[in-house]
């Protein structure tokens, strides 16, 4: 019932302009005496306001750097961002540092994997709430606090008024996420970008803080982009699944098809990694073998070949390119593989 | 079986303290419901609820060296504000100048209603010792201040901008440092044209600036990579108050520990100045280092006169640093728990 609905409404959303478009993304970080290392290279994919957008990867794939590059966030020294990210009709990357501060709070949020350590420690809950609303909507500190104490209520923080004066050291894990999404809900960005936001919690209070945000995006027709290393999360919450490996797209799909047909390699690794409750028992986990130390150079060659049990020789030569395949309702699906799990299977 | 018994009390009052605030928080609703926010709040006070502060002094409290070092820097602070009612008589007052004669008594000996006896000017040597420590404690409070004042103004310049800024003030800082500071302070008060106490603070304060500089800097740059810095930029907070909200409140906790120790090495260094004559030469307000020097004649046959001013200055610094010490420890995430 709820999938029919959401369904309609995203085909509705669809007819819109995009609001974020990405376009061939590069990040090269550059070390003096140093090979460049091309972090994100490549990447392209539109947000539709309201969606919910999945990076999905293993560390070290680029999905973190990509987000940071959004939002103006990486050092000034020491990389090259290429390509673009027009949100709204204005290319992000272009900005100035000053215009780009303007933004970021306003009309693009982030929220960060450990919420102890994203939260100054020695200035009140509320105030740090506040004062992303004093800098973005010129309210003074007075009229700011109400629709502070307003925000904590709406991401479920009980007894607000009281919270509003603690520290983040007498807050509990959950509760300090629910005040970081605060934050960047603060001046309602039409962008929110949650980069692991349930990685540092424990799993029952990771649900909750899964479903505040669904209900959040929901709400608020904001768009979202889910960056996460875990499938869970993805299958809850996103939309579209982009599948990043070794700082490329190697997979993108609605989430119904690539969990119940995954085409590449690496995906079906990372979904028949998950342990199963209702496999026999003593039976063996299947992870990925390898690590991203083991890559190829992307240049000439697919940068999984040596992880993947379908490798056939094209693998160690050519690189594979992102095309469009068959199948995927509303989603375009895209694959990067020469070799791609066949569609039975 | 008695530490036994101990341990399980001492677990039964963990769990009690633990327990309490739950049951306060929750209100009647079932904690364990996962989710139920009401129950989240439950767990607020764990182990890590406990501030860095409050822990730090729990760990003080228990610290000999800390207690020692507290008590010294109280009763010295006692007495200098109390010095008018705990002094028999005023620091240039001469009870006793009728029985000094040059040659066969020039120091008064110790006698009814002057415990520790005179001076070489027939001053009465414990009041001029009580009144010494207001000295001390004007010079080693503004001098520290001052070199604080100093300090956190350049550390924070260059934390904050980092860059060619951070390289200027730091080469300067650097300059500073490879001076030995009793040397440096000397030289400074040397060029004041008329020796005084502002003379000695403004010196001593110039040599502590860039310590505290350097050390405020450090904390700073590690402050600038910090995951709430990078979230304050995700919501698009202005540089100003990046600084001045979010990096300079986090990092001035070492730089404070730092004034305690401060304060010992600014309380030696005056001292030192005036010993060599480089301090206020009006004797009529006892000053120790001053004592001390006019001390360096009669030393040889009155040994006393000189180790009771010398005894002031170690024991008060030694109280200082003791505190500060302990408090560096106590406030030190390596070595907690």
């Amino acid at each position: 019932m709820t999938a029919t609905t959401t369904r309609t409404s995203r085909d509705a959303r669809t007819s819109r302009e995009p609001l974020l478009q990405v376009r061939d993304l590069s990040v090269t970080f550059r070390r003096s005496g140093e090979e460049p290392f091309h972090a994100v290279s490549g990447v392209s994919f539109d947000v539709q306001p309201g969606q919910t957008v999945g990076l999905v990867g293993e560390s070290g794939c680029g999905k973190s750097v990509t987000s940071l590059a959004i939002m103006g966030l990486l050092p000034k020294r020491g990389n090259t961002v290429t390509g673009e990210a027009v949100f709204e009709g204005t290319d992000l990357l272009k900005l100035s540092p000053k215009q780009m501060r303007d933004r970021r709070g306003r009309d693009v949020a982030m929220i960060f994997q450990d919420p102890l350590s994203s939260l100054n420690p020695v200035v009140p809950i509320g105030r740090q709430v506040t004062e992303v609303m004093e800098r973005h909507q010129g309210l003074s500190r007075k009229e700011a606090e109400p629709k502070a104490r307003e925000l904590l209520d709406k991401v479920g923080i009980p007894d607000p008024s009281r919270r509003l004066k603690e520290y983040p050291h007498q807050l509990s894990g959950g509760m300090r996420q629910r005040a970081l999404i605060a934050m960047a809900l603060a001046c309602a960005p039409r962008l929110l970008i949650a980069d692991e936001p349930t990685t540092a919690l424990d799993v029952t209070i990771q649900a909750q803080i899964l479903t505040l945000l669904k209900d959040l995006v929901q709400d608020s027709d904001t768009a979202l982009i889910m960056i996460t290393h875990d499938l869970g999360v993805v299958a809850g919450l996103c939309d579209e699944v982009n599948v990043l490996y070794g700082g490329r797209i190697v997979e993108r799909a609605d989430r119904h098809d690539l969990f119940a047909r995954p085409r590449h390699p690496y995906t079906h690794g990372l979904l028949a990694s998950i342990p199963r409750l209702d496999s026999a028992r003593g039976e063996r986990l299947n992870p990925v073998p390898g690590s991203v130390a083991d890559n190829l150079p992307w240049d000439h060659a697919c940068a999984f070949a040596p992880r993947c049990s379908n490798a056939v020789e094209a693998c160690r030569t050519t690189q594979p390119e992102l095309e469009r395949i068959e199948g995927g309702v509303e989603t375009p699906r895209l694959l990067r593989c020469h070799n791609p799990i066949s569609e039975e299977a | 079986m008695t530490p036994l018994n101990r341990k399980k009390e001492r677990l039964d009052g963990l769990a009690a303290s633990t327990a309490a605030p739950a049951a306060g928080q929750a209100g009647g609703v079932d904690v364990m419901d996962p989710v139920d926010p009401v129950g989240e709040a439950g767990a607020v006070r764990d182990a890590e609820g406990v501030s860095l502060l409050a822990s730090a002094w729990r760990r003080l409290r228990r610290n000999p060296m800390f207690i020692i070092g507290a008590v010294l820097v109280a009763l010295f602070i006692l007495v200098a504000v109390f010095a008018p009612l705990l002094a028999p008589h005023a620091p240039d007052d001469r009870p006793l100048i009728g029985q000094i004669s040059a040659s066969t008594n020039p120091i008064p000996k110790a006698q009814d209603g002057f415990p520790l006896g005179g001076d070489e000017k027939g001053r009465d040597l414990l009041s001029r010792l009580i009144y010494g420590s207001r000295q001390t404690l004007i010079v080693g409070v503004l001098a520290t201040l001052g070199g604080l004042a100093g300090g956190v103004t350049l550390g924070t310049l260059a934390g904050a901008f980092g860059g060619w800024v951070d390289s200027v003030v730091m080469r300067v800082v650097d300059v500073l440092l490879s001076l030995p500071s009793i040397l440096l302070a000397i030289t400074i008060a040397s060029l004041a044209s008329q020796p005084s106490q502002w003379t000695v603070i403004v010196a001593i304060a110039i040599v502590q600036v860039p310590v505290f500089a350097r050390l405020l800097r450090g904390s700073m740059l590690a402050q600038r990579s910090s995951d709430h810095v990078l979230a304050a930029r995700s919501l698009g907070v202005k540089r100003s108050a990046i600084v001045f909200r979010h990096m300079l409140p986090n990092s001035l906790g070492p730089v404070f520990v730092q004034s305690t120790l401060a304060l010992s090495v600014s309380i030696i260094e005056a001292a030192a100045l005036s010993f060599l004559g480089l301090g206020n030469p009006d004797d009529s307000k006892a000053e120790w280092g001053q004592m001390l020097g006019a001390a360096q004649n009669l030393f040889d046959l009155y040994p006393h006169i000189a180790f009771w001013p010398a005894a002031c200055i170690v024991v008060v610094s030694l109280g200082f640093t003791l505190m500060g010490e302990s408090m560096r420890e106590a406030l030190d995430p390596k070595s907690r728990r």
